[in-house]
């Protein structure tokens, strides 16, 4: 059976993500508004773009409180940069946090502005070498107790899961390697779970 | 620059994908562009209708002015040099500045030579009219290619028109027999790599977006179904009667460009749109600059 993934294709690099999930064999579709929550998908993408543009969206076109409903039921999340700022709890320079439903703080544009973007390679869980790009990206400043940290860099935790969402600082999707992106979806679809 | 950076830069404009990406010219003007959703912002001290009202030489914004849109909003930060002005280039990115818009909007500097790109950090957006500039531009450092449309005059034809030749050209590009590549090269000017790439991808090696004249949530619409991956709205907004409610309107139209009855409602009551001049009338053809 072919699973279904949702891309939350609002705004930012939804295309991207959706490339690297026809490459790992799974069905895409796109969530623009809330006609689309109709079909039943299996996990959802959240995107890097600008979180204040997507976070505005999802609650102009109503979005934002059937998604954080499944987000809460266990909808398998695979949250990229302005995704991981979406998910947080708390967002230490903003005021609003968008759903919430993953217990960590962050800090947006936590290395500047596009001048301090840069690109590294790191341990992701037990995938080694993994290349990062790190785009205006945010920092995770606190994790909760049901927090794993699967990736650091200079000590700060970039990539997070708890439960089933995975939220990482940076972006596999602008990349060919898509072994994180495997790595998700072997952990997260087994349930066979629809959403 | 770097092969890492460059790409990085690339890679920005990547996240602005889908979005609208809005001419502002005061702090004030920011948080409004931001609220209503722009996924970055053009800083500059005119807006581009103004520029063209006001004649003139019009140059790079004050410094301290683009510094308190950088202070004011948490999203990217664009502007614009001089086409050719590579020191206003060095200091906007000394300023840090987000992308630079090497623009033909201002008065060129130099009517024949483009900044060398590839000697900044900070990446750079610049105007085309067709494939060839597009990727002229692309091989002097541009990580961003944007229609130049008619600046300032609210009408859409020159963006449609720019965006359709871009579009056609590459679609022939992909037609070609491999042998052919090199002497389509040479007419259009470009590095057969680029044009390879093009052939083998269908598309740009850098995010394409619309600009110019750009006035409605049916404009937007308009050209992100001709093929345009986001929207600049340079006069179209601060010159409407309600720029909130237009600038929200649009950045919904562009997420949503393909549900007519949605840009139906997004449409209605927005109030007075920007007058708009037809570039049949004007004497200033501003597309024509840096080719």
């Amino acid at each position: 059976m072919t699973h279904r993934i949702a891309t939350l294709a609002l705004q930012g690099d939804f295309a991207e993500h959706e490339s690297a999930l026809r490459q790992c064999g799974v069905e895409v579709m796109e969530i623009r508004q809330r006609a689309d929550l109709q079909k039943t998908f299996d996990a959802l993408v959240l995107p890097g773009g600008e979180s204040t543009v997507i976070g505005k969206l999802l609650r102009e076109l109503e979005l934002f409180s059937p998604l954080q409903e499944r987000l809460r039921e266990g909808l398998p999340v695979f949250a990229t940069c302005a995704g991981l700022i979406l998910l947080a709890d708390r967002i230490e320079n903003e005021p609003a946090a968008c759903f919430r439903t993953l217990d960590v703080t962050v800090r947006r544009n936590a290395y500047g502005r596009q001048l301090g973007s840069f690109h590294t390679e790191g341990n992701f869980a037990e995938i080694s070498r993994v290349p990062m790009s790190f785009i205006r990206a945010p920092s995770i400043e606190r994790v909760g107790t049901g927090v794993t940290v699967l990736s650091e860099f200079n000590g700060k935790p970039t990539a997070v899961m708890q439960g089933n969402q995975l939220a990482l600082a940076w972006h596999p999707e602008l990349l060919s390697d898509h072994r994180v992106l495997t790595w998700f979806l072997e952990r997260t679809l087994a349930t066979g779970k629809k959403f | 620059m770097d092969q890492k950076q460059a790409e990085l830069n690339r890679n920005l404009a990547q996240m602005l994908k889908g979005g609208v990406i809005m001419d502002v010219t005061t702090p004030e003007q920011a948080k409004i562009a931001e609220d209503a959703g722009a996924c970055a912002v053009m800083a500059l001290e005119r807006i581009p209708a103004d520029i063209r009202a006001a004649g003139g030489v019009s140059r790079m914004s004050d410094p301290e002015m683009i510094k308190g849109i950088q202070s004011a909003v948490s999203i990217p930060v664009m502007a614009k040099c001089r086409i050719g002005h590579f020191a206003e280039a060095q200091i906007l990115q000394a300023i840090e500045i987000d992308y630079i818009d090497e623009s033909e909007v201002l008065s060129p500097a130099d009517d024949l030579y483009h900044i060398d790109k590839t000697a900044f950090k900070v990446p750079f957006v610049c105007g085309a009219r067709d494939l060839g500039e597009a990727l002229r531009r692309i091989q002097e450092g541009a990580a961003m290619i944007r229609t130049k449309g008619e600046p300032g005059t609210g009408d859409v034809i020159q963006a449609v028109r720019h965006m359709r030749r871009m579009n056609e050209e590459i679609r022939r590009i992909v037609g070609l027999r491999e042998d052919e590549l090199f002497e389509a090269a040479k007419e259009l000017g470009v590095s057969y790599e680029l044009l390879r790439y093009v052939h083998e991808n269908g598309k740009l090696p850098v995010v394409n977006f619309a600009a110019g004249g750009i006035a409605t949530p049916a404009d937007a619409s308009l050209m992100m179904q001709l093929g345009a991956e986001g929207v600049f709205v340079g006069s179209g907004i601060f010159k409407s009667g309600n720029p909130a409610k237009r600038a929200e309107a649009i950045v919904k139209a562009v997420t949503n460009y393909q549900d007519a009855a949605m840009i139906a409602e997004l449409s209605a009551g927005l109030g007075e749109a920007m007058v708009g001049i037809n570039p049949d009338e004007i004497k200033l053809i501003m597309e024509e600059r840096g080719q």
